[in-house]
């Protein structure tokens, strides 16, 4: 079959393509696997940071959540960009003037204590693991959906072709391989983004298209959208039925937590100065932006044509041959399902029930006018998977869109692997447990700890794909993230009297509640009425994050300053270039310059 | 730095990172918070193209000032750099 002879062939050249970076960057010292000796340009790491942070839940899932949501799908358009606005100018350039290998790294050294570097390594571990699972997860459902190759295999391919390159090449195999994985991941979205924006808006231009006209009506895009999904008895599609708190606060939950993601942050190590660390956040947010800009127009475009082809179209059943009951079904004067519905039913993405028993699809939202029941349900995901059929697309750009899919989700779980693995050999092994270590050593308790990470990650994916859970503890990843790791990171650089006292009660506060408030809402008490203030658990992160501030601000106040040494240390991190002229920190760890 | 006739002033680079900090800070909050949330019910009776503009802040406009916020910060960052006599 010719989709599927595409389909292989990209896969295979891709995967193909990111062994042989591997191999070509393999790592020699801590240094080059932690951090990829210091030297990554800054527009290369803004694209390496760019496949890091979108994952196969951005490539995926997020056009088809904002096609569902319409508006209320913003929270995810600004929360997940705005977020690099915070990292440019609080976090990134200060942390890369502090100078070492990873987020619990600096969480020990500013506060002068093991325990909060212990607490800190709790937060990455557990920020990163239900991250990854997630990533697993789609790689599983990528291969599963498109190759036949039976979900669990699907998940050991993945963790093969990651293993290698994280467990070879560390941080400059990443680096490198995401570069490649995020130009196949672009040209995998915005291809079949242009051809739909011209089919429905005449204009090539998807972010055009979108504030357009639609094609041969007279009127605005938005305004048919709107018109199409009122009939059929949703809220309009720039409405949201969202209170405008829970809206405000699940935005600023994501992009706190983005703030706070340990994969993102010490992506910013990678650069070679403070300075490189701003023009790389710019450069981040530049790739993201070509993605996530089109993102709400191949939300929309998809949106109207599920309305047009699939609603009161009449159905096909699989014991009817395919072609020959449509061209009936035609002359007839009637609208046989699309054939690109046929192909993706088997994949349980689609259902349609016959309530009504007229052969007849109807699509329609809860308060229907005319009192007609629905009886189709997509899934969020197959908009962006079946986009390249709806637009009649050749069968070479659907195999693009599965390696796009994939390296969506191999480079975010690469990058989280880093965390997982500097965390576990560098932060508990050399600097807590065994102080003694050499180098060497480091690196290869830091290959192993990869390695069992890549194992692990591929058995919570396995596991999640059976609780069908995924969805559900990504919320916890941006919660945690924003409670837990934002306010000590953040008033480590800009408050000097920060303490260790108040750093310890500030992540333990946003740690426990984050997770207690998830964990009930999500699965003992699933009441929205019962919501604190109103709001959900995936916005519940930014409400603590202000109590974590507060408890560390006053538990810090009532207990004795930090030592003098750190309070310069934190005006050395604050302005470039004096920091190496004091000396600061282990000279074997200094950044290479 | 090495250049005695131009001791870096550390204390006011770090003011004027401040000031720009929360500048910029303050414009991230008002394309987003602002018109993509809180106004965007004024907004929406505006229209950009064919869109709302509340609406089109929420899915668009803030994403591209974000972007230009981040390399106005840089470029920002490197003029209180020379004048404040930091970084050699």
């Amino acid at each position: 079959m010719d989709q599927t002879f595409w389909t292989y062939f990209f896969v295979a050249a891709t995967f193909g393509l990111y062994i042989g970076i591997a191999i070509w960057a393999r790592a020699g010292s801590t240094n080059d696997f932690y951090v990829a000796g210091h030297g990554v340009h800054p527009t290369v790491n803004g694209m390496a940071t760019a496949a890091d942070w979108m994952s196969a839940a951005s490539f995926l899932s997020m056009a088809g959540l904002i096609a569902f949501l319409g508006y209320g799908g913003s929270v995810y358009l600004m929360g997940w960009t705005g977020g690099y606005v915070l990292l440019a100018l609080l976090l990134a350039p200060f942390l890369r003037e502090f100078g070492k290998f990873t987020v619990p790294d600096f969480v020990g050294d500013r506060y002068y204590s093991t325990t909060a570097r212990v607490i800190a390594v709790i937060c990455a571990l557990f920020v990163s693991f239900t991250y990854i699972a997630g990533q697993m997860k789609g790689v599983g459902v990528a291969f599963a959906g498109f190759l036949g190759v039976p979900f669990e295999l699907g998940i050991v391919i993945g963790m093969v072709i990651v293993f290698f390159y994280a467990v070879l090449g560390g941080m400059k195999g990443i680096t490198y391989t995401q570069v490649a994985q995020y130009c196949v991941m672009i040209f995998a979205y915005t291809v079949p983004a242009i051809f739909m924006s011209l089919i429905i808006t005449g204009n090539p231009i998807p972010q055009l298209g979108f504030i357009g006209e639609a094609q041969g009506e007279g009127i605005s895009m938005l305004e048919k959208l709107n018109t199409v999904v009122t009939d059929l008895g949703f809220i309009e599609y720039t409405q949201t039925n969202k209170s405008m708190a829970d809206v405000f606060c699940i935005t600023a939950a994501l992009m706190f937590g983005t703030a706070g993601l340990p994969h993102v942050i010490i992506r910013f190590f990678t650069v070679k100065s403070a300075d490189a660390a701003r023009i790389s956040a710019g450069w981040a947010l530049v790739f993201i932006a070509i993605l996530y800009t089109t993102a709400p127009a191949v939300g929309a475009f998809a949106r109207i044509n599920f309305v047009d082809t699939v609603n009161e179209s009449t159905y096909i059943s699989d014991e009817e041959n395919y072609a020959e009951r449509a061209a009936e079904i035609e002359a007839d004067g009637g609208k046989p399902v699309p054939a690109w519905y046929k192909d993706w039913e088997a994949t349980g993405l689609l259902e349609f029930e016959d309530r009504n028993n007229d052969g007849v699809m109807q699509y329609r939202g809860p308060n229907a006018p005319d009192g007609v029941e629905n009886e189709v349900s997509p899934d969020n995901d197959i908009f962006v998977l079946a986009n390249p059929q709806i637009a009649d697309l050749p069968g070479w750009v659907i195999g693009l869109v599965v390696a796009g899919g994939l390296a969506a989700a191999l480079s975010t779980a690469a990058g989280l692997l880093m965390v997982i693995s500097s965390a576990v050999s560098h932060d508990l092994c050399r600097r807590t447990l065994f102080k003694g270590m050499t180098d060497k050593d480091e690196l290869r308790v830091a290959r192993l700890a990869a390695a069992s990470a890549v194992v692990a990650a591929g058995l919570l994916g396995v596991f999640s794909n059976n609780l069908g859970f995924v969805a559900q503890v990504v919320a916890f990843a941006f919660g945690l993230a924003a409670a837990s790791l934002f306010p000590v990171i953040f008033l480590g650089i800009f408050w000097k009297r920060m303490n260790k006292e108040g750093a310890i009660a500030a992540m333990s506060t946003g740690l426990i509640t984050t997770f207690g408030y998830i964990y009930w809402f999500k699965f003992v008490d699933p009441d929205p009425s019962n919501w604190l203030f109103g709001v959900s658990p995936e916005g519940i992160g930014f409400v603590f994050m202000w109590l974590a501030l507060i408890v560390g601000v006053v538990t810090a106040l009532v207990t004795k300053a930090p030592p003098d040494e750190i309070q310069e240390l934190v005006e050395d991190i604050r302005v470039p270039g004096t920091r190496a002229a004091h000396d600061g920190g282990d000279t074997e760890m200094a950044p290479a310059e | 730095m090495a250049d005695e006739t131009r001791r870096p002033d550390r204390k006011a680079y770090w003011r004027a990172t401040i000031r720009l900090t929360i500048s910029l800070l303050v414009i991230w909050f008002a394309v987003s918070y602002g018109a993509g949330i809180l106004l965007r019910g004024f907004l929406d009776q505006f229209m950009l193209g064919g869109a709302p503009l509340g609406f089109w802040f929420a899915q668009q406009g803030a994403i591209y000032v974000f972007v230009l916020l981040i390399f106005i910060y840089c470029l920002a960052m490197r003029r209180i750099a020379k004048k404040y006599g930091v970084e050699g």
